[in-house]
């Protein structure tokens, strides 16, 4: 198979495209998709301070890598989840990815703010892991850059991680979910900061190509918690879709973001309010991160 | 020929002097999930691997968080009902 810009012989075919590439073409693509999305949805300005909320995985550290290479100001922040030898040699790989490249580090640890690591929060909520887990990143994502003075945070979330959770909003209707679905979420409150996906025109498999040809070190081995996630098993229905129909993740996810989504728009505003303990933003009088730190106190 | 695969780690012994995808079939696994690795570089659906050779296919799925719950950057959603007999 050839590459389709050089003709060389190609590394890597994507069917969607009905293209191959050799490695510094496809290096090429990648970077032009991420630059694609931070200018068509003005994700952030080159003179913005981006937080990058890293894992350790291939997404999140394949977009600071992009990020950095193209010169914008980034610092990235890990969440340490406390999960075990999982979060250990993850936390390594993003200290040793800052490191090499000479680039700010900031880590929070979910134990610290919660009262207690992931495993633990799973055992009190009696609630799937990734509930805790996710309601936590968002919470601490959003409250560390608001007291460091960050406008944006971007988060690696790429097309499979956007057409699974836009499948399973439609696979039950969940109407109020789908005009969040969005590659830029702008700040709707003075304590909310702008959350971004610039890697979301970008399947799974081209973010794992991106991060190996590239020689970053990224944690393969999966969250123990995560096998069976109903988001992995979303995943893999689509896979198999796209197996036979090349382009239709593709084709579910843009033409939902092109034609659909506005159809979803609320008329009314959400009400938000300052939480009464924390002061970070909510629906409610206290939030969900709030209540959850107290059960957790409460049961420790 | 050596195929190495991951989550968790293991070997496998394949028959070589076929194409990738020929591998891939019969160990059923769906090619949009694997990179396919031989040495230091990827290699594509329609490259030959001999019997001598060792590939890994290195798994690309994760996941596991839920969305975010409108209008705010942190509450989740309520999970969604069950199905009731009408």
């Amino acid at each position: 198979m050839k590459c389709r810009k050089c003709g060389q012989g190609a590394v890597i075919e994507l069917r969607r495209h009905n293209a191959a590439f050799c490695t510094p073409d496809f290096l090429d693509f990648f970077r032009n998709q991420v630059r694609e999305a931070i200018r068509r949805h003005r994700m952030f300005t080159a003179d913005e301070q981006v937080l990058v909320a890293v894992s350790g995985g291939k997404d999140s550290l394949a977009l600071w890598d992009v990020l950095i290479e193209d010169g914008y100001r980034t610092s990235g922040l890990y969440l340490d989840l406390g999960i075990f030898d999982y979060s250990i040699e993850s936390r390594a790989k993003c200290e040793r990815f800052a490191a090499e490249r000479g680039v700010p580090l900031i880590v929070s640890r979910v134990a610290d703010e919660v009262g207690a690591p992931v495993p633990v929060i799973k055992q009190v909520t009696r609630r799937p892991p990734c509930s805790g887990c996710g309601l936590s990143k968002r919470y601490l994502m959003n409250r560390v850059a608001l007291e460091q003075g960050f406008p944006v945070v971007a988060t690696g979330h790429n097309l499979d991680d956007e057409a699974a959770t836009l499948f399973g909003s439609v696979l039950h209707w969940q109407t109020e979910a789908l005009p969040r679905q969005s590659p830029m979420l702008p700040s709707t409150h003075p304590k909310l900061v702008r959350r971004v996906k610039p890697l979301y025109r970008l399947s799974e498999r081209e973010t794992a190509a991106y991060a190996f040809l590239r020689r970053i070190d990224y944690i393969v081995e999966e969250c123990p918690f995560a096998k069976g996630a109903t988001s992995i098993q979303h995943k893999e229905i689509l896979s198999r879709l796209e197996e036979v129909s090349p382009g239709a993740k593709h084709n579910f996810l843009f033409g939902f973001l092109d034609r659909a989504r506005a159809v979803f728009e609320r008329v009314e505003a959400v009400d938000l309010h300052e939480c009464a303990r924390c002061g970070q933003v909510t629906t409610g009088t206290v939030c969900a991160f709030c209540k959850l730190s107290d059960q957790v106190k409460r049961a420790t | 020929m050596k195929v190495i695969l991951r989550n968790p780690r293991r070997e496998v012994e394949v028959r070589g002097g076929r194409r990738v995808k020929d591998v891939l079939r019969d160990l059923e696994i769906i090619p949009e999930t694997v990179l396919v690795i031989r040495g230091d570089t990827l290699i594509t659906l329609d490259q030959l691997v001999a019997d001598h050779d060792t590939i890994e296919l290195r798994p690309v799925m994760s996941g596991g968080c839920e969305p975010s719950a409108p209008g705010t950057g942190h509450p989740r959603l309520k999970p969604a009902s069950r199905t009731s007999p009408q």
